[in-house]
């Protein structure tokens, strides 16, 4: 009854894929943006002629750069604010959207789902596109404001683009938690003298609470990874530097000035602070939203 | 360690990480039967009808046209392309990225191949593909001469004179706003590096240069601020527009007639006619206004060459393949006529594709003599190993220059430390 070394192979078989693949797309990648992050280009005099460009190990300069950019953290502030406008802002409306579509004399609820979802099937680049031209003042058929790409109201223009093409997405994950509580919770409620607004605050929210929380979690990653909106509008306004969001310095620092050092450490600096906040935000509401589910 | 992670290609952006497989592009050369392949990176304007012309008559060496982003994008796609050891066989490279891909070993010497295309171009315009050393870096294909565009019909309409000089230009500017609010001269854009830079060759700036084994950085010259600040002066008086070039709202504005004027290049009569086609007929050419009376100069907005890999397994045919494009009769007029560029070629300019005006300014029938003689005032300097820096300092601090209606003469300074400090940091020896 001895398992042999070939029956104790076997399931290192079938883990094989899995590991071959993790390994491949996601292990070497990051271990080659952590070795680059570590070197930089050392040039020779002109730097003219073969072999003048040399790959040095740097240590944690390219860190230290990266960390005393003035850019990098400005960006960052940047972000700060448009997140702490997008995430309330989102969740609020995905949850009165939803919980609206939800009541039960709510007419055409069919269609304006659908209406409100339909702009997240809209890709990110041209959703930019779209409401960069409605920006325009030469172009846009809408009464904005001349100056809606200016310096005062950008921020304002990116988060109407992030919002129009978010809600619907979170509405739906809102919706879907909404169709899942029993009929007769609210059966109850009524019978009970139960309004629909006080249904809708007092019933329907608290029970949707980690519905709420996935979408806040989704959010939040959207605010982080800002990036289509403001680099497809950058080429239309004065006011939209190439180091508007971390990421978009990453960009420039990467393809633009063609400093791939710098840009790898600057990605570690932002993919370390996008897990510790992903942590951070879901231990905070673990208890609440899932109930002492260990996470 | 390198070389089991050459394969993989991984560039991080941001949290996410992407990954992709490279494998080696090429052919075998001779040995096997069968053509020579090149692949040839480019987004010159229907030259695919240029390539196939070379295809028919060269059985042996098949050029492959992968059709790719105009100017800074190429430039970093071949760069990491030459990393990974995958970088097409021929690409298109403007002049100011030469001495970037010359810098990061991506492009291959020519001199072996190339010696007796030396005759066939203007000593200034060899020079930007030698970088004033005994190696052949590229073969110039073609350039951008800087000229005035004004619409002649609206010009009659609120009696503007066409300006010779750089101050008159600011009087029709003013002269225009002082009878109507909704029209401009022109814009200055702060999205065209490439642009400014053709201004400030025109006003004797020198934004680079080599002493011995130095480099010297000169943006911050008296010419560039000088430049900068008649600009600035412009657009702080309110009298020239201050919206981007190459947007929605600047077509819209050159169809309808809100912009009056355009200093640019030879090739714009292609880039009207695509934005503005509207406005056919309706334009004419004139040198650049000077900036003191009498003289006679411009500078260049552009202009490319065709460059060889440095890993180009084919290197020679590759070679002969770019000089056949860029001199070879067949191949310049086809260039002209197809691909509406000025070709930098010495006969090409004088050649029969050129005796026609652009179609679409018909009427200036003297068109091509006339950019002939202004091609030949046009000043270039030599480009650094950073331009990619430079024009992006130039969009970020022009842009909030305008933004924060600061002295543009402040962000030419902040452009010239910016490059300084990035070849200072990459260990160039360099003064400025």
């Amino acid at each position: 009854m001895s398992r042999g070394p070939r029956q104790r192979a076997v399931p290192y078989a079938f883990l094989a894929p899995a590991i071959i693949l993790f390994t491949l797309v996601v292990l070497l990648p990051i271990g080659y943006t952590v070795y680059l992050s570590l070197h930089r280009t050392r040039v020779t005099g002109l730097g003219l002629g073969r072999g003048a460009r040399t790959e040095v190990f740097a240590g944690l300069a390219t860190y230290r750069d990266a960390l005393a950019s003035p850019e990098f953290w400005r960006g960052a502030l940047r972000v700060l604010g448009y997140g702490a406008i997008l995430v309330p802002t989102m969740l609020g409306l995905a949850l009165l959207f939803a919980l609206l579509l939800d009541l039960p004399k709510s007419r055409f609820a069919r269609f304006n789902r659908i209406a409100i979802f339909l702009p997240y099937a809209v890709p990110g680049v041209v959703a930019s596109v779209l409401w960069g031209f409605l920006y325009l003042p030469a172009l846009t058929p809408l009464p904005v404001p001349a100056d809606m790409l200016g310096p005062g109201l950008l921020l304002f223009a990116v988060l109407n683009i992030g919002l129009w093409g978010g809600v619907g997405f979170n509405m739906v994950v809102i919706l879907t938690a909404l169709r899942a509580i029993p009929a007769e919770v609210y059966e109850s409620a009524r019978l009970d003298g139960c309004s629909e607004r006080q249904i809708a605050l007092r019933i329907k929210t608290p029970l949707i609470t980690p519905a709420l929380v996935m979408a806040g979690v989704f959010t939040v990653i959207a605010t982080l990874q800002v990036y289509t909106e403001p680099t497809t509008l950058a080429p239309l306004t004065n006011s939209l530097p190439s180091t508007w969001t971390p990421l978009m310095k990453v960009y420039t620092d990467a393809f633009v000035r063609g400093d791939i050092h710098s840009a790898a450490a600057a990605s570690i600096v932002i993919a370390v602070v996008t897990l510790a906040l992903s942590v951070l935000f879901l231990r905070l509401v673990a208890g609440r939203a899932f109930a002492g589910e260990d996470l | 360690m390198r070389g089991a992670l050459r394969p993989i290609l991984a560039l991080a952006a941001g949290a996410s990480l992407l990954a992709g497989c490279t494998t080696d592009s090429g052919g075998d050369e001779g040995g096997s039967a069968g053509p020579v392949e090149l692949s040839f990176w480019t987004w010159a304007t229907n030259i695919e009808q240029v390539v196939d012309k070379w295809n028919s008559s060269h059985p042996d060496v098949r050029v492959t046209v992968s059709r790719q982003s105009q100017g800074d994008e190429l430039v970093t796609k071949v760069l990491t392309a030459a990393k990974g050891g995958n970088a097409p066989d021929l690409f298109q490279a403007e002049y100011q990225a030469l001495p970037t891909f010359v810098s990061n070993d991506a492009v291959a010497d020519l001199s072996d191949f190339a010696g007796g295309a030396k005759e066939k171009f203007a000593d200034g315009v060899w020079a930007q593909v030698t970088l004033g050393t005994d190696a052949v870096y590229a073969i110039p294909q073609d350039s951008g001469p800087m000229m005035l565009y004004y619409r002649t019909d609206l010009f009659q309409q609120f009696g503007l004179t066409v300006p010779k000089t750089w101050d008159e230009f600011a009087a029709t500017a003013r002269a225009l706003r002082a009878k109507t609010t909704s029209n401009f001269l022109t814009t200055f854009s702060s999205n065209d590096p490439g642009w400014f830079a053709g201004l400030a060759q025109q006003a004797g700036g020198r934004w680079w240069g080599v002493a011995g084994e130095t480099w010297t950085v000169g943006i911050n010259d008296a010419a560039t601020r000088r430049v900068a600040d008649f600009w600035g002066g412009l657009v702080a008086e309110g009298v020239v527009d201050d919206q981007p070039m190459y947007t929605p709202e600047w077509n819209k504005s050159l169809g309808d007639g809100t912009l009056l004027a355009w200093p640019s290049a030879i090739w714009a009569p292609g880039v009207l006619e695509s934005v503005a086609a509207q406005t056919k007929g309706k334009w004419a050419m004139v040198p650049m206004p000077q900036w003191s009376a009498g003289e006679n100069r411009t500078g260049n907005w552009g202009g490319s060459s065709t460059a060889v890999s440095a890993n180009s397994r084919n290197a020679k045919a590759a070679a002969e393949f770019a000089i056949w494009l860029n001199t070879d009769p067949v191949a310049t007029e086809a260039l002209v006529t197809a691909g509406a560029l000025y070709p930098a070629a010495r006969d090409a300019q004088s050649g029969p594709a050129l005796a026609k005006p652009p179609a679409f300014m018909a009427e200036q029938t003297d068109f091509y003599p006339q950019a002939k003689q202004i091609a030949d005032t046009a000043v270039g300097w030599t480009w650094g190993p950073n331009v990619n820096v430079a024009y992006q300092a130039y969009k970020d601090t022009f842009g909030k220059a305008i933004t924060d209606r600061a002295p543009f003469s402040d962000a030419v300074a902040v452009m010239h430390r910016t490059t300084l400090e990035d070849m200072r940091k990459n260990g160039f020896k360099v003064e400025g």
